[in-house]
């Protein structure tokens, strides 16, 4: 509390001011803020894409889109994209990571702070490539995975060049900063801080940033292929020139079954947190919850052909994917009933982080058991590209992940700006969400299971009740995303101000020893553990 | 308190390269896209001049801050592990075109008259410009390192001289693969060997360059007396990545150029 007063006012606290404390910042609080600036106002961009194409779906026939089927598919590409590399990424790893990281291991910043800014900046260029690339050329129409040959002969225009580009820069910004933070975990640990004493959002960070580190490079080996074969005449995915379209679909999912998993890590990260605080007790079973985020970061490298099972590998091959899918869910176990654990005999106490916390655990165990049925090669014959899998894989990201960025956000948002959520709001956001998406996404089961493809924009009528469900769902769900705008303005113009440790015995980590909100310098005095 | 600090970590100051070298980077990507697609063909260099002088700029002030004593053993050691990671996300870059390779020439298809290297195709003797440069790029990891005890005994004669004869070895073996390419027999349009083959080794090539480049700031730095015997991180970063380049080659050389050349795969 002493550091506090003392890192309070001006003087000697070296805090750059206007916009050059933004644009120049080496300060991993302001570049962790901007972080979170951008994920708030991608996502929003991201989520009003879904909205349109749940419009679109609300009733059999031509809808909103007027008949323009490759726009729907252009918005299905924009709002994976979005979500993905410029909301969840940004919130959980360049958000959270950046503010609590250095934070929690009791480090004065990050090991390279320039690099730490131009991570970030790098985003800029990024979205502005993906964004204008629907106005330039007629728009990506790929789906996020951007598969050969739709993406190589299909479409001439220059929007699909823009969409890589795009991933490379978005590559290169989160290549850097894995480095950084990677560098930072291992070598500005405050002294008595071993890997085994680490906060598990810190192993989580640490887990994430090495599969970014190592799956990341394929990606962009793999559309460096496809920007050749679309402008420099070279057959990578090309059969008639002895290429192989089959390989792009290996190189992606090389990086992108690591990628769902750097989605997800974090947010288990969070999560561990939230729950020991509001059960006030120490988490179950810690070196089983790190090693279990390990064992999943590892065998997520080793899995990622159970995303081709239709494309004609041998039984073989599907009998291994599919065995070495199902023992990701051994290590998934250990951490959902570590979290019950916990709170099992723990004096809960359901404030809104609490309530996310919980959520999360609920709707991402309904996720992970439909992935198990994924993981089945025979029954996923029959599922493949129907909603069952957009079902399956928006539980686990769009409640897995999204709950725990919001059970961040409503943890850590006393510290970051030092006023306190509206409790009563909180819990209203809380719940209007889990009605919004559970609303949307459970119905996406049943017309899946009955057949209903993915990425086509209009169905037949037997299909229609369990669609307008699911968009009336995605409006509460896009409401209740405004709802959190006007409680993050609120929380930081008027929220009532908050003393260090807010939460109380429960929250034990280095972060709450800081004032609230957190000085622009911390633990310059390295804190002993 | 606030003034007080105990703590061994060097805490750079607000910079103005991050900005730019993210500016530069999306002139750069705007510019290939152009160029690409016949709008301009402009500003495609100028991006690159952009990232170039960004580079050179941000090094600059890292060498700047490495001479004024900011670099201590905690702050080396935080380098260390960012050149290791580095290197290691370069490592899974080649493993993706190695993978592009050897999808291609472990099952070769109809198209490829079902035999790696393909039916009708001319490809290099591995035993004439590929082993010489084999044995150029070897040669060039022991004169770095003749380079690097040179620094550790204080010789600095020996330094600057392991590192002309490294930089000169990297230089021939880029003119010789230049000479290569100028002769090959077969084109990066005409089907999947001459893909794979020029893609592969153009990224290493690239790497080749960027690390001659890298050993040539380090030979600049030792005349003007930078690097001491026992504070040296900037060199042994160059002489790092420059084992992992040839390192590469070696690769290269087994399964692109041997392998391929002794009738690799043949499906009948």
């Amino acid at each position: 509390m002493s550091e506090a007063h003392a890192h309070g006012h001006e003087g000697h606290d070296h805090k750059p001011t206007g916009w050059r404390r933004w644009v120049y910042s080496t300060n991993h609080k302001d570049i962790g803020t901007m972080y979170l600036i951008f994920a708030v106002v991608m996502g929003l961009v991201g989520g009003l894409f879904s909205v349109l194409m749940r419009m679109e779906l609300a009733s059999p026939g031509d809808g909103i889109l007027g008949g323009d089927y490759h726009f729907f598919n252009v918005l299905t590409t924009a709002h994976g994209l979005i979500m993905v590399f410029f909301l969840i990424m940004p919130a959980l790893i360049g958000g959270f990571g950046n503010w609590m990281m250095p934070l929690m291991i009791g480090a004065p910043d990050v090991a390279f702070p320039r690099v730490n800014n131009i991570a970030f900046w790098l985003l800029i260029p990024s979205a502005l490539l993906l964004g204008l690339s629907p106005f330039i050329g007629g728009g990506a129409g790929t789906g996020w995975t951007v598969y050969a040959p739709l993406s190589t002969s299909g479409h001439p225009g220059a929007s699909v060049d823009m969409a890589i580009l795009s991933l490379h820069l978005a590559g290169a910004s989160s290549i850097l900063s894995s480095i950084n933070f990677i560098t930072t975990i291992f070598n500005m640990r405050a002294p008595g801080m071993t890997l085994h004493k680490m906060p598990l959002f810190v192993w989580s960070i640490l887990v994430t940033t090495f599969l970014l580190l190592l799956s990341l490079p394929v990606l962009a080996g793999a559309i460096t292929m496809l920007l050749t074969d679309r402008n420099f005449g070279t057959s990578f995915y090309d059969a008639a020139g002895g290429g192989d379209p089959l390989l792009y679909q290996h190189l992606f999912w090389f990086f992108g079954h690591p990628e769902v998993y750097i989605l997800v890590l974090p947010s288990f990260g969070i999560v561990s947190h939230v729950v020991s605080t509001f059960s006030k007790k120490p988490i179950f079973g810690y070196l089983g919850m790190a090693y279990a985020m390990v064992a999943i970061g590892a065998v997520g490298f080793i899995v990622w052909a159970h995303h081709m099972y239709t494309s004609g590998m041998g039984v073989d091959t599907e009998a291994y994917f599919l065995a070495a899918t199902l023992v990701i869910a051994v290590p998934t176990g250990v951490k959902i009933f570590s979290w019950l654990a916990t709170m099992w005999g723990g004096s809960i106490e359901f404030k809104t982080p609490m309530l996310w916390a919980v959520g999360m655990i609920f709707m991402f165990t309904v996720g992970g058991v439909t992935g198990v049925v994924l993981a089945s090669s025979p029954l996923t014959t029959a599922f493949h590209d129907t909603y069952y899998v957009v079902g399956h894989f928006h539980y686990v990201m769009a409640m897995g992940a999204m709950f725990g960025i919001f059970a961040g956000w409503y943890y850590w948002i006393g510290k970051m700006c030092g006023r306190q959520y509206p409790e009563t709001l909180g819990k209203w956001h809380f719940w209007l969400t889990m009605i919004g998406v559970n609303l949307t996404f459970f119905p996406m089961h049943f017309s899946g299971l009955a057949g209903m493809p993915r990425r086509i924009p209009d169905y037949p009528d037997a299909f229609a009740p369990w669609n307008m469900i699911s968009t009336v769902g995605a409006y509460i769900a896009f409401a209740s995303a405004l709802l959190f705008v006007y409680i993050a303005i609120r929380t930081i113009r008027s929220g009532e101000p908050v003393e260090a440790n807010y939460w109380g015995e429960g929250a034990t980590t280095l972060e709450w020893t800081v004032a609230s909100p957190a000085p622009h310098h911390t633990h310059e005095v390295m804190p002993r553990v | 308190m606030a003034t007080e600090s105990n703590h061994p970590y060097h805490m750079v100051e607000p910079s103005g390269w991050p900005i730019v070298g993210a500016i530069s980077a999306g002139v750069l990507a705007a510019g290939f896209i152009m160029y690409m697609h016949d709008v301009t063909a402009w500003l495609f260099p100028l991006g690159a001049l952009l990232v170039l002088y960004t580079m050179f700029g941000w090094w600059r002030q890292v060498v700047i801050e490495a001479e004024g004593g900011h670099h201590g053993p905690v702050p080396q050691l935080s380098l260390r592990y960012g050149m290791a990671m580095f290197i290691a996300s370069e490592v899974m870059f080649f493993f993706a075109w190695f993978w592009a390779f050897f999808n291609a020439a472990i099952y070769p298809t109809e198209q490829m008259g079902f035999h790696w290297p393909p039916e009708g195709v001319t490809i290099f003797n591995p035993w004439k410009i590929p082993i010489l440069n084999t044995i150029i790029l070897l040669s060039s990891g022991v004169t770095v390192t003749w380079a690097h005890h040179a620094l550790k005994k204080n010789d600095r004669k020996g330094l600057i001289m392991g590192l002309w004869v490294t930089v000169a070895l990297g230089a021939i073996f880029t003119a010789f693969q230049a000479y290569e390419y100028m002769n090959a027999p077969f084109s990066i349009t005409g089907g999947i060997y001459g893909t794979t083959f020029f893609m592969v080794t153009g990224f290493h090539g690239a790497h080749v360059i960027i690390g001659t480049v890298f050993l040539a700031v380090c030979l600049f730095r030792s005349y003007k007396g930078h690097f001491t015997p026992d504070h040296h991180f900037g060199f042994e970063a160059a002489a790092w990545y420059w084992h992992f380049v040839d390192v590469v080659w070696l690769f290269l050389f087994t399964f692109v150029y041997w392998w391929t050349a002794s009738g690799a795969t043949s499906i009948h």
